[in-house]
């Protein structure tokens, strides 16, 4: 059984979870449907101070979903012990990684791609530089928050005040990511004269190359005795 | 050049020495806390002769008059907030390859002291930026990191204290501490290259006067003996408690049992 | 004393093991070695190390002090080996709430290798679960619970079983389907540990026996 194939069943299974419980989902969606409400309630009124702060509330948002996604996806394996059962399959803990990382990563994305259309309503922004564009970069920083999300939401689930502790591990790492990720956002939205768009990309790709890696070479020290 | 040249091997040269100091020195510094207590004294003494002749002796800045004076204190602590901080990355390391348990106790010590100091110098680094800019606080890449720095250690303690297994808080927080170490550069490129779009921020980077060089020098060997005394005093706390913590390994009766 | 099982194929070789949590050692200097075939009864108190031997046997968890060999493997250098040919079956049952019975064992199955696949509607059966086979195990009680774990670890046809108060939640039928199971895998040629309160029944299954007092092997 190797790792990619491991991985690929893990990612299945979870896919399959979430599909099972997308009562769940949907809750989690109006929470980010709120918090993007509230940011604008938050600043001022200013339309056009709304529209240059779009990516940063939207990536916010997705921030804050994602310590309850990630969370939860290491409740239900702790809660049977159902990561043991995993790696004593045998699973190489290094596909269970990649599995459920890939398959934190696809909720990500999809979450913000839903939030667009509202970002679109709510902060009166257009996608000057067109839409696969913006999803290919709504992909890239979903993965740069699942990578190191996954293993610290591993951490977190097995220590005390793991609800708090999980935010507390993850958004200080994630700042660069997130800074890349807004930033990269808010050129695809408004437009990017100074042809920035490319570095940023590229920073954010760096990003995950290092993230991943770390990951995937750190986790089983996490998971195993 | 050539004096950059020397200035690095210099600070290597303390930062590997720091780092073997650490790993020899603590242990003894268990048994002996007057020799940590030295090391405090001795950092006080100096810390106070260096206060003194960066606040009286050196001469005023020539575009910031009196004010820049707290950089005496700010820059040293940032220095020595990142020597922890980096040493700290280096007994995590170690620790996850062997699990030596002086790593681990000189990891949690390093990351506090590095803490401090980073508290230090980001809040004398507000107050030097009020007077100076007008605001407490500016986006330039170092504060910005340095307060990224400081949340994400307070993280690592966090964490520490949340996990009650010992051999479990030891792997994890030093599986953290790896990722946090890399993360910093990278908060350091992200924020500079999002700054450079902005606008630049000016520090005096070039001391000129040789009172002044010499006022910066000695306080940082004053902070490093302060650094010194935290990491061995706080490594002497961690060991001791981890004695009370971890059961010595269990004696063997005298008659066994086989199946 | 000579050791008699010297130059035997092992398929336990538990040499000096001791585990400790924080301030608490859960095992101390236990040994312990068993043939291929064999069947062991583990007996003591709660708390006196039973779960920890089991979870230390299975590499769920590492000893923190001596070695532990199944089959010639060592656990500290080839996990994998290992719990390919090992299973569990404990306190905790492995399994994910909001997937079905089926659903699980398949998930198992998938990791195992492809002709694990074509055992899982019949392990279904044997265990009694065919007619819930898709419901989600949220809803199952917790004798059922029991009875899917069960089929988890016959889906692995392990070499080695470690069974953690199997009779545990069963009702008398119950427990008489597991006796039957745990001598079905005897006669297959499966090493057994069986840990129980139930001693009589342990005793019927089990041809020798080991007694743990506060992690500590306990004179006989």
């Amino acid at each position: 059984m190797n790792i990619l194939r491991g991985a690929w069943v893990i990612l299945a299974k979870d896919m399959l979870i979430e599909w099972r419980t997308r009562a769940r989902l949907n809750a989690l969606l109006f929470f980010s449907l709120a918090t993007l409400f509230l940011f604008s309630f938050a600043g001022s009124s200013d339309t056009s101070l709304l529209r240059q702060n779009a990516a940063g509330y939207l990536w916010l948002a997705v921030l804050f979903a994602s310590v309850l996604s990630m969370g939860e996806s290491f409740r239900i394996e702790s809660e049977n012990s159902a990561l043991d059962g995993l790696r004593l399959a045998p699973a190489d803990p290094r596909s269970i990684y990649l599995g459920k990382a890939w398959g934190n990563a696809i909720l990500l994305w999809t979450l913000a791609v839903v939030l667009v259309p509202f970002m679109i309503v709510l902060y009166d922004v257009s996608l000057t530089m067109g839409l696969p564009r913006l999803l290919g970069t709504l992909a890239l920083g979903a993965l740069a928050i699942s990578a190191p999300g996954t293993i610290h939401a591993s951490i977190a689930s097995n220590a005390r005040a793991r609800d708090v502790l999980l935010p507390v591990l993850l958004f200080p790492l994630l700042v660069p990511a997130l800074l890349s990720a807004v930033r990269a956002t808010a050129l695809v939205i408004e437009g990017d004269p100074m042809d920035q768009l490319t570095s940023w990309v590229r920073l954010l790709i760096v990003f995950n190359v290092i993230y991943w890696g770390l990951g995937f070479a750190l986790f089983p020290r996490v998971i195993e005795d | 050049m050539v004096t950059q040249i020397i200035i690095t091997v210099v600070v290597t040269a303390i930062w590997v020495g720091l780092l073997a100091f650490f790993y020899w020195g603590c242990e003894r510094g268990v048994e002996k806390p007057r020799l940590v207590g030295t090391f405090g004294i001795l950092g006080l003494l100096l810390a106070v002769s260096g206060e003194y002749y960066g606040l009286f002796v050196a001469p005023p800045e020539s575009a910031m008059g009196d004010v820049y004076r707290i950089f005496y204190v700010h820059v040293p602590a940032d220095w020595m907030a990142f020597m922890a901080l980096s040493l700290n990355f280096v007994f995590s390391v170690a620790f996850l390859f062997k699990k030596n348990w002086r790593m681990d106790s000189l990891a949690e010590a390093s990351a506090e002291a590095g803490l401090v100091f980073g508290i230090m110098g980001v809040c004398t680094g507000s107050i030097w930026a009020r007077p100076t800019w007008g605001t407490w606080w500016t986006w330039d890449p170092r504060l910005t990191t340095a307060a990224v720095l400081l949340i994400a250690y307070g993280g690592y303690l966090a964490l520490r204290r949340f996990v009650d297994d010992p051999e479990k808080r030891g792997v994890w927080s030093a599986v953290w501490a790896i990722f946090a170490a890399v993360d910093l550069p990278l908060v350091w490129f992200s924020v500079k290259f999002w700054r450079s779009i902005h606008q630049t921020q000016s520090t005096p980077e070039t001391i000129r006067d040789p009172r002044m060089q010499w006022s910066l020098r000695w306080n940082a060997f004053a902070f490093l003996f302060l650094l010194i005394f935290f990491v061995m005093s706080r490594y002497r706390i961690s060991r001791l408690a981890r004695e009370t913590e971890m059961a010595p390994p269990p004696e063997a009766l005298p008659v066994g049992g086989h199946a | 004393m000579p050791d008699p099982l010297e130059g035997a194929g092992l398929a336990v070789d538990v040499q000096d093991v001791s585990k400790r949590y924080g301030r608490r050692w859960a095992l101390a200097h236990v040994s312990l070695q068993l043939r291929p075939g064999d069947s062991l009864l583990l007996t003591g108190h709660n708390g006196s190390g039973k779960t920890t031997l089991l979870k230390v046997l299975s590499t769920t968890i590492a000893p923190s002090l001596g070695a532990v060999k199944v089959f010639g493997s060592d656990a500290k250098v080839d996990r994998e080996a290992i719990r390919r040919r090992v299973a569990l079956l404990s306190h905790a049952n492995y399994l994910y709430e909001d997937l079905s019975a089926e659903q699980n064992l398949r998930l198992l199955a998938r990791l195992l290798g492809d002709d694990a696949q074509a055992q899982v509607p019949t392990l279904l059966d044997k265990v009694g679960l065919k007619a819930r086979a898709a419901h989600a195990v949220r809803e199952f009680s917790a004798g059922m619970r029991k009875r899917l774990a069960v089929a988890r670890l016959l889906l692995k046809r392990p070499q080695l079983a470690l069974l953690d108060e199997p009779f545990g939640e069963l009702d008398p039928a119950g427990i008489a389907q597991m006796e039957g199971i745990i001598r079905d895998l005897k006669t297959g040629g499966t090493t057994l540990v069986l840990a129980t309160h139930l001693v009589e029944q342990g005793q019927a299954l089990c041809s020798r026996r080991l007694h743990l007092s506060e992690g500590r092997v306990a004179q006989q």
